[in-house]
C-alpha cells in the first residue's frame, strides 16, 4: 500500500525539477508561479479571495504556464496580503483583490512590474525582491525554510524539498542511539520555554522500559502575541510530523499526538490534510518504508486554556480532564500520558529536527552561541515598523532584531522596552538592547526565551500598566489548582490595579515584591512559577516609575488614566467655552474669551473636553 | 531501605515512601493542608513544601518520594516564608467567622493559623463569592470557608466513586460544586457525608438540627424519646478528648438524661428487630424462590445510591426499614400505647453516626398513622455540642443504663455499627432459625475486618449460602454491576456506604489529616463494638427478651401484616439529577 | 417521582438524538470528552444540559466532572452566544496598540459586559488572547471574520453594519 523509498525518490526528483523556480531566480522554465500567502494574517485580509481572483483571471484570459499557489506565511505580516511572483521573486505587498487584474495584465502578460504594489521600506526605498528587504537580510531560515515556498497542502511539494529524506535516513540507516546522539550533539534545545536539551530529553524517554510510549507535539501556543508555531504548522506541517516520526523511532514510540489550539483552524485543517496525505503514502502507519517501524499521529484540540501549554497540564487535557498541571517529579519522560513514558516537544523544536538529521550536528552547532545553538523564530510585534515572523541565529542582538529587521520604532517614538517570553518573561530596557540573545543571557537579564513572542514597546507605554496587563492574563489563565497561583497572582493583580488607580502605597510595592518572589518558588507549574516575572523585571528596571505611581501619584506615560491630570494650555486656550459646556461635572471654569482652568478635585478624567477643544489646548499631563 | 537526611538527622526508611511520611516516621513534622492519606495526594495547597539540596525550587513533600542520599530541610527561612505566604493567601480568601463555625476548635486551617502566629490579615482583596447550599436535609456546603484542598473530591470521587462534587470554573473563580452548580439535593449525592469527614474546615458540615431538639426538650407538653446508634457510643468520647474507640455508653446515657430526654433507648434494640425481619425475609426468599441476592437496606446513603443508580435492581433490597426507623415506629405505636402517651405528643430523636439518616427520616415512606417514625436525627458531633452547650462535664459523668423496657439489646445489634456486622448478626439468627435450635455459633470471622469487599460462603441449615459484604460505594458499585450483568451468584449481600461501615460514618467525630494518616480509626472503633458484643449476655437478636415480648404482644410473627406496616418500607427510582 | 412526570420536551429529545449521533463516532473512553465537547460546542454554540447528561452517561464520567471540564476551558460555554459574537483581541501585540479602547467601546456600544449576550440574542461580547493576526494589530473578530488595524471608528462602523443586518 505505502510507497517505497524508490517511489518517493521518483516523486522528489520529478517535483523538484518542476519547482526549481520557487527557489532559483534563474530557473530554466517558462512557467510562472503566483504565490499567495495563506497564513492567518493574510487570510484575514482576504488572501483567499485574491487567490480565487487570480485563478479566475488566468482561466478567463486563457493564460498558460502560470500557476497560482497558496503558501504559508512569508513573515512580513504587516505588509499583507502578500503575493510573490516566481521565479523572478517579485514581492507585492498589501494586495487587494481588485489589484489582481493589473498584476496579471501588466506583470504576467506584459512582463512589466506593477510598481505601485511593490513594498516600500521604512526609508521609502522601493524593494523589488523579497530577499532585498532588510527585513529578510539578517534572517536565517531553518525552521521556516519551507514556509512561503511550498504549498502546505501538497505533500509532493514537501517531498520535492527534501521531505522525508531525514525519516528515510533515520529508519533505514541509523540506530535509535545514533539518532539521539546526533540530536544531542547538535545542541538543539527545547524551543517552548526553559530550553532543556532535546537530545537528553529523548534519551530519558528511550531509557524507560515498557512497550508503550508516546510522542506529543505541543502546539498549544498560547502566549498572547506569539504565532511562530502556528505559522510553521500552517506553512510546513509535514516537517513537524516527519520529525515526530523520527522522535518516535528514536525513543521507541509508535503513537504521536499533536495538541493544537482549536483557535487555529487553519493550522488544524492543514495538519489534518497532511496526516491524511502521509497515511495515503504510507509515511504514517504500519511498516513505514517497508521496515518494522510503525508510527501514527492523531490531533487533539485544545479548548482555550493557556495552562495546557504546560506539559503535564497538556497531558491531563489529552486524557480528557481539566488541564491542571501535575506535581513534578515524576516527569512525563517517566510518567506521562496514561502514565506511560512520554516525549513532549514543541512545534519549533520538531521543525529543526529534519534539517539536523540531513545537514549534521556540526552544521547545526556551528550556528548560534556557546550554549544555545541554531536559530530562533520570534513573533515580532507591538510598536515596531515591521511586524511579523523572523528567524535569526541565536546570538543576534535585540537591537539587530528591532532596528535592522524590524525597522525601528514607528511614529518617531523612542524605544522603551522589549518583552520576551510572554506572560512568563520580562521587560528588557534599552540598556540591554545589545545583549546577544540566547537562553542564558535572557534569563540573566530577568526575562526568558519562552516560545518566542517579542513585543516592542515605545515610550508611551506605562510599565506598571504592562505588568498589570500580564498579571491580568495570568489570573484569568491560572488553572486554580495551587494556592500561590490561584490567590497569589490575584492579590498581585489587585495591588497593581490599586497602583494604576492611584491608590497604591509604598507598602504595596513591598508586598508585591514579597508575593512575587514567594509565588515563583512555591507554585506547582511553570505558569505559576514564572507569572511574577513581568512584575519582577519591570520593578527591577523601572522602579522609579512604580515609585512615581505610589509616591507622587503620577504616571508619566499617562496610560494610567486615574493618575493623569487634564490641563488646559494657557497659551493655546482662546476661551471659546466649549470645554466648559461639555464637562459633565462642571470642573471647568473661566470667563468667555479668557483662559479656562480645570478644577482637578472635580475632574473625572473623561477627556470629553480634550476631544472637543478646537484649539488642541487641552491635554493630559502627569 | 533508602538513606537520607532530613534536618540534619540521618534516617533510613522504606523505599517508595514520601518525604512527608519519612519525616513523620522520624518525629519531624511538616505542616499539611490538602494532604489526606490515600484520599488526596495532589500537592495543591503548597503547605508541605520543603527544600531538597541540589534541586531548583521547593519539593512537594507529600508527593515527592525519598531518594538515596537526599538531603532535606523542612524549615529553612525561605520555606517558612513561603509557607506563611501560602497561609496568608488562603486566609485572605476565607470568611474567618470562626466564632460561629461548627469546626471552631477542630479546624485544620485554624490550627495552622495558630502555628504560624497569624496576628493580622496580610493580604486583603476580593473574596470568591458563592451562595451557601443548605437545601438538602443532610449536608450544608459553605464555599466561603473552602480552602480548595479538594479532599472532599478525593473522598467523593476517588474513594466513593460518586463524583457528585468536583472542581468547577478556573483560576481564582475555581470552586468545589456540583453539576450545574446545584444543591446536593438535586444531584447524584448520596449524603454519605464522607466529604464532611475529609474537610479540614467548616466548608462542609451536617445540617444542624440541635435547635429543633432543644425546642422540644423545653416543651413540657412533649414526650421526648432519644435512641442512639451503636457506633455513637464508641466515638462520642473522642469529642471530649478521650481515646479513639473508647466505649462511653454509660456516660452517654447519663448525659442524654441530663439533657432532659424523657426516655433514652438503644438503637441496638431496633437493630435486633431489623435482624428478626431481615433474617425472616431472607429465609423466605431462599425457601420460596424470591429474588436473590437479597441486599441489606439499613444504610440510607446506600439506598439513595441504589435508587439513583440501580432502579432496576431495587427489588434486591430487603424491604426492612433501618433499625432506628423501625424503632421510631415501634415507639410511636406499641410503646406509646403501652405507656399511655398520645403518640402525636412524642418526639423521637435518633443520635446517629450519619448525616444520611437526617435525610432518611424525612423520606415520605417513613410515616405511619400520620406520624413520622423519627422526628429528628442528630449526629454524634451534634450530640457532643449539645452536651457542651448544657455545660455538662462529660468526663466526670457517672455511668447509667438505657431505659427499659426498650433498652435491652443483643450483642448482635451492637456490631451493626461496623462493616460486616449486619451480615454476622443476620447469620446468627438465620442459622438458628433454619436449624431450629441454638447452634451456639456467634462469630463469623470471614465478614470482619476493614477490607472493602469480603466474599465468602457459609453453610446454614445445611445450605451453602454465598455472601458478600461491601463497604464504600465504590465497592457497592462493583457488586451492583455484577448483579446487573447477571454475573453474581450471591445469596446475601451487605452494603454500607461508608468505607468501614457506620463507625466511619459522616456524622462521626472528625479526625484531622495527621491522625488519619497515623491511626487506624476504623479498627479502634470497630474493635470496641466487637468487644461490646463479646461481653454481652445475649448475643443473638432472636434471643433478646424485649424483642420476643414485643413480637408476642404486638407484631405476632416476623413478617406479619402488622410487622410489615411498621417495620418495612419500599423503594422508588429517583432521578439522578433534578434540575 | 414517576417517570412520566419528567416530561422532556421535543427540543431536548432532538438534541439528545443529535448528540448521540456525535457520540457514536467515538469510543466510550474518557479521552474523547474534550473532542466531543468541541463538536457539541461548534454545533450548538454552547453545551446544552441534555448534551452534558448524554455525554456523562456515554463516557461514564460523573456529570459534575463533565461540568468541571466545560467550565475550565474558555472555549466551552453553558449559554448560547449571540448571533454575532464580537471578540476583541487582548493579546500583547493588540494590547500595546490600544485594543483595550476597542473593548471599552464595544461594551458601551453593545451595552453588555465581557462574556454577556445582548437581550435580543443578537450580539455577544468576548475577549480573546491572540488570534494570531498580530501583523494587523489591533484586531477584533465577529464570528469567523477578522477585522485588522482596527480603530474605534472602524469598530463602530462594523458594529453598525451588523446591527442593521
Amino acid at each position: 500500500m505505502g510507497k517505497t523509498i524508490k517511489e518517493i525518490e521518483d516523486i522528489r526528483n520529478k517535483k523538484r525539477a518542476e519547482l526549481d523556480l520557487r527557489v532559483n531566480t534563474n530557473a530554466d522554465t517558462r512557467e510562472k508561479h503566483i504565490l499567495v500567502c495563506h497564513g492567518t494574517g493574510c487570510t484575514s485580509s482576504k488572501s483567499p479571495e485574491i487567490l480565487e481572483r487570480f485563478r479566475k483571471l488566468i482561466e478567463e484570459k486563457h493564460i498558460e504556464n502560470v500557476r497560482v499557489i497558496m503558501t504559508g506565511c512569508f513573515g512580513l505580516c504587516s505588509k499583507g496580503p502578500i503575493v510573490i511572483i516566481r521565479p523572478e521573486d517579485t514581492f507585492y505587498s498589501m494586495v487587494k483583490p481588485e489589484d489582481c487584474e493589473e498584476i496579471i495584465d501588466s506583470h504576467i502578460i506584459g512582463g512589466k512590474i506593477v510598481e505601485r504594489l511593490l513594498c516600500k521600506d521604512i526609508d521609502g526605498t522601493v524593494v523589488n525582491k523579497l530577499d532585498e528587504l532588510p527585513f529578510y537580510k539578517k534572517q536565517m531560515r531553518i525552521a521556516l525554510k519551507n514556509c512561503g515556498v511550498i504549498n502546505p497542502e501538497d505533500i509532493d511539494e514537501y517531498i520535492a524539498f527534501d521531505g522525508f529524506r531525514a525519516l528515510e535516513k533515520v529508519i533505514t540507516t541509523m540506530s535509535q542511539d545514533e539518532v539521539i546522539d546526533l540530536i544531542t550533539k547538535s545542541g538543539l534545545r527545547g524551543r517552548g520555554g526553559a530550553g532543556f536539551s532535546t537530545g537528553k530529553k529523548w534519551s530519558f524517554v528511550k531509557a524507560e522500559e515498557g512497550p508503550q510510549k508516546y510522542v506529543i507535539c505541543n502546539a498549544d501556543e498560547g502566549d498572547p502575541g506569539a504565532f511562530m508555531d502556528r505559522s510553521i504548522l500552517e506553512g510546513d506541517p509535514h516537517s513537524v510530523i516527519e520529525a515526530m516520526a523520527i522522535a518516535g523511532y528514536a525513543i521507541g514510540a509508535n503513537q504521536g499526538y499533536i495538541y493544537v489550539r482549536a483557535e487555529y483552524p487553519i493550522a488544524v485543517q492543514r495538519l489534518q490534510t497532511a496526516i491524511k496525505q502521509e497515511r495515503e503514502y504510507g509515511l504514517l502507519g504500519k511498516n513505514i518504508f517497508g521496515t518494522d517501524f510503525s508510527f501514527d499521529v492523531e490531533i487533539r484540540l485544545g479548548a482555550g486554556a493557556f495552562v495546557c501549554g504546560e506539559e503535564t497540564a497538556l497531558i491531563e487535557s489529552v486524557e480528557g480532564k481539566r488541564g491542571q498541571p501535575r506535581v513534578k517529579p515524576p516527569y512525563p519522560a517517566k510518567v506521562g500520558l496514561w502514565n506511560k513514558p512520554t516525549l513532549i516537544n514543541n512545534v519549533e523544536t520538531f521543525a529543526n529536527v529534519t534539517r539536523i538529521i540531513l545537514n549534521g550536528a556540526e552544521w547545526y552547532s556551528s550556528i548560534g552561541t556557546e550554549t544555545s545553538k541554531g536559530t530562533k523564530v520570534f513573533a515580532l510585534g507591538g510598536n515596531v515598523n515591521n511586524v511579523g515572523l523572523v528567524e535569526v541565529p541565536m546570538g543576534t542582538t535585540l537591537r539587530e532584531i528591532i532596528y535592522d529587521i524590524g525597522g525601528g520604532i514607528p511614529n518617531g517614538r523612542e524605544f522603551k522596552a522589549a518583552q520576551t517570553g510572554g506572560p512568563s518573561g520580562g521587560c528588557i530596557p534599552s540598556e540591554h538592547l545589545d545583549t546577544k540573545i540566547d537562553y542564558e543571557s535572557l534569563a540573566q537579564i530577568g526575562s526568558m526565551m519562552g516560545s518566542g513572542g517579542l513585543i516592542v514597546m515605545d515610550d508611551t507605554k506605562c510599565m506598571v500598566n504592562i505588568a498589570r496587563f500580564y498579571l491580568d492574563f495570568t489570573v484569568s489563565e491560572s488553572c486554580g489548582k495551587c494556592t500561590p497561583c490561584r490567590i497569589g497572582t490575584k492579590r498581585m493583580l489587585e495591588i497593581l490595579e490599586r497602583i494604576c488607580d492611584g491608590n497604591g502605597t509604598e507598602e504595596d510595592l513591598y508586598k508585591l515584591e514579597r508575593l512575587a518572589y514567594n509565588i515563583k518558588k512555591s507554585a506547582i507549574c511553570g505558569l505559576g512559577q514564572t507569572a511574577p516575572n513581568p512584575v519582577i523585571s519591570t520593578m527591577k528596571y523601572f522602579r522609579e516609575e512604580y515609585r512615581a505611581h505610589v509616591v507622587a501619584h503620577e504616571c508619566e506615560s499617562m496610560e494610567c488614566k486615574a493618575l493623569a491630570k487634564i490641563m488646559i494650555d494657557s497659551e493655546k486656550c482662546k476661551g471659546c467655552d466649549i470645554c466648559k459646556r461639555v464637562c459633565p461635572v462642571g470642573a471647568v471654569s473661566g470667563e468667555p474669551g479668557k483662559v479656562h482652568t480645570i478644577d482637578q478635585s472635580k475632574c473625572i478624567k473623561c477627556r470629553s473636553c480634550m476631544q472637543k477643544c478646537p484649539f488642541k489646548a487641552i491635554g493630559a499631563k502627569a | 531501605m533508602v538513606n537520607l537526611k532530613i534536618d540534619d538527622k540521618e534516617i533510613s526508611v522504606e523505599e517508595g515512601v514520601t518525604i512527608l511520611e519519612a519525616a513523620r516516621q522520624n518525629n519531624i513534622d511538616i505542616p499539611t493542608l490538602c494532604y489526606l492519606k490515600e484520599i488526596n495526594q495532589i500537592g495543591d495547597c503548597r503547605m508541605c513544601i520543603v527544600e531538597v539540596e541540589g534541586r531548583k525550587g521547593f519539593a512537594t513533600s507529600c508527593i515527592q518520594k525519598v531518594e538515596e542520599g537526599m538531603v532535606v530541610h523542612t524549615h529553612t527561612p525561605a520555606v517558612l516564608e513561603a509557607r506563611k505566604m501560602v497561609l496568608d493567601l488562603i486566609i485572605s480568601n476565607h470568611s474567618k467567622d470562626c466564632l460561629t463555625c461548627t469546626r471552631n476548635g477542630n479546624c485544620e486551617l485554624q490550627a495552622l493559623a495558630i502555628k504560624f502566629n497569624i496576628l493580622n490579615i496580610e493580604y486583603e482583596g476580593e473574596r470568591t463569592k458563592h451562595k451557601i447550599d443548605d437545601k438538602s436535609p443532610a449536608i450544608v456546603r459553605d464555599f466561603n470557608k473552602c480552602v480548595l484542598c479538594r479532599r472532599c473530591i478525593g473522598a467523593c470521587k476517588n474513594i466513593q466513586n460518586i463524583g457528585a462534587i468536583d472542581c468547577i470554573n478556573r483560576g481564582f473563580e475555581s470552586c468545589i460544586s456540583t453539576a450545574g452548580d446545584n444543591s446536593l439535593e438535586d444531584v447524584d449525592c448520596t449524603y454519605c457525608g464522607q466529604c464532611i469527614e475529609a474537610c479540614p474546615t467548616g466548608a462542609l458540615h451536617e445540617k444542624d438540627d440541635t435547635n429543633k431538639v432543644w425546642r422540644k426538650l423545653k416543651d413540657p407538653d412533649i414526650y421526648t424519646v432519644v435512641q442512639t446508634a451503636p457506633a455513637v457510643r464508641v466515638a462520642l468520647g473522642e469529642e471530649f478528648g478521650m481515646p479513639i474507640g473508647e466505649n462511653t455508653v454509660g456516660k452517654m446515657v447519663t448525659a442524654l438524661k441530663k439533657l432532659g430526654f424523657d426516655k433514652v433507648f438503644d438503637t441496638n434494640t431496633g437493630a435486633d428487630f431489623t435482624i428478626m425481619e431481615e433474617a425472616n425475609e431472607f429465609i423466605d426468599r431462599v425457601q420460596n424462590g424470591g429474588i436473590l441476592p437479597m441486599i441489606t437496606s439499613c444504610c440510607p446513603a446506600w439506598v439513595r445510591f441504589a435508587e439513583k443508580n440501580y432502579p432496576e435492581q431495587l427489588n434486591h433490597l430487603s424491604s426492612c426499614k433501618s433499625p432506628h426507623q423501625m424503632f421510631g415506629a415501634i415507639i410511636k405505636s406499641y410503646y406509646a400505647k403501652k405507656i399511655g402517651v398520645d403518640p402525636s405528643k412524642i418526639f423521637t430523636v435518633s443520635v446517629m453516626p450519619c448525616v444520611a439518616k437526617k435525610y432518611e427520616c424525612t423520606r415520605p415512606e417513613m410515616e405511619e398513622d400520620g406520624l413520622r417514625n423519627v422526628d429528628a436525627v442528630i449526629t454524634t458531633r451534634e450530640l457532643s455540642r449539645m452536651i457542651k452547650q448544657a455545660n455538662i462535664e462529660y468526663l466526670s459523668l457517672e455511668d447509667s443504663v438505657f431505659d427499659n423496657p426498650m433498652g435491652e439489646a443483643s450483642g448482635a445489634g451492637a456490631i451493626f455499627g461496623t462493616t460486616g456486622g449486619v451480615m454476622e448478626a443476620a447469620l446468627r439468627t438465620a442459622a438458628d432459625t433454619l436449624e431450629g435450635k441454638d447452634l451456639g455459633q456467634f462469630e463469623y470471622e470471614e465478614v470482619r475486618g476493614g477490607a472493602g469487599i469480603k466474599k465468602s460462603q457459609v453453610t446454614i441449615g445445611g445450605k451453602e449460602i454465598k455472601i458478600v459484604v461491601a463497604s464504600g460505594l465504590k465497592n457497592a458499585r462493583k457488586i451492583m454491576e455484577e448483579i446487573k450483568n447477571g454475573k453474581a451468584d450471591y445469596d446475601f449481600v451487605e452494603i454500607m456506604a461508608c468505607p468501614g461501615g457506620c463507625v466511619m460514618g459522616g456524622g462521626q467525630p472528625i479526625k484531622n489529616s495527621k491522625t488519619r494518616s497515623t491511626v487506624d480509626v476504623r479498627a479502634l472503633r470497630a474493635n470496641a463494638l466487637y468487644s461490646i458484643d463479646e461481653k454481652s449476655v445475649i448475643r443473638k437478636s432472636h434471643e433478646n427478651p424485649t424483642v420476643k415480648s414485643i413480637y408476642k404482644e404486638f407484631f405476632g410473627e416476623p413478617g406479619s401484616k402488622i410487622a410489615h406496616k411498621y417495620l418495612h418500607t419500599e423503594y422508588h427510582k429517583q432521578e439522578k439529577y433534578n434540575y | 417521582m414517576e417517570e412520566s412526570e419528567k416530561c422532556t420536551n421535543c427540543v431536548d429529545e432532538k438534541v439528545k438524538k443529535e448528540v448521540n449521533e456525535i457520540l457514536n463516532q467515538y469510543t466510550e473512553t474518557k479521552e474523547n470528552l474534550i473532542p466531543i465537547l468541541n463538536e457539541v460546542q461548534v454545533k450548538y454554540g454552547y453545551i446544552p444540559k441534555v448534551a452534558q447528561l448524554e455525554i456523562s452517561n456515554y463516557l461514564h464520567i460523573a456529570l459534575a466532572e463533565v461540568y468541571g471540564v466545560i467550565t475550565f476551558y474558555s472555549r466551552f460555554t453553558l449559554v448560547p452566544k449571540g448571533k454575532y459574537n464580537v471578540s476583541i483581541c487582548l493579546g500583547t501585540a493588540c494590547f500595546v496598540k490600544g485594543s483595550r479602547e476597542l473593548l471599552e467601546r464595544a461594551k458601551a456600544k453593545l451595552g453588555i459586559e465581557e462574556g454577556q449576550t445582548t437581550k435580543d440574542g443578537k450580539f455577544s461580547l468576548d475577549t480573546t488572547r491572540c488570534v494570531g493576526a498580530c501583523g494587523l494589530a489591533p484586531v477584533f473578530t465577529v464570528n469567523d471574520e477578522v477585522y485588522g488595524k482596527a480603530t474605534v471608528k472602524k469598530l463602530d462602523e462594523i458594529l453598525d453594519m451588523y446591527m442593521s443586518k
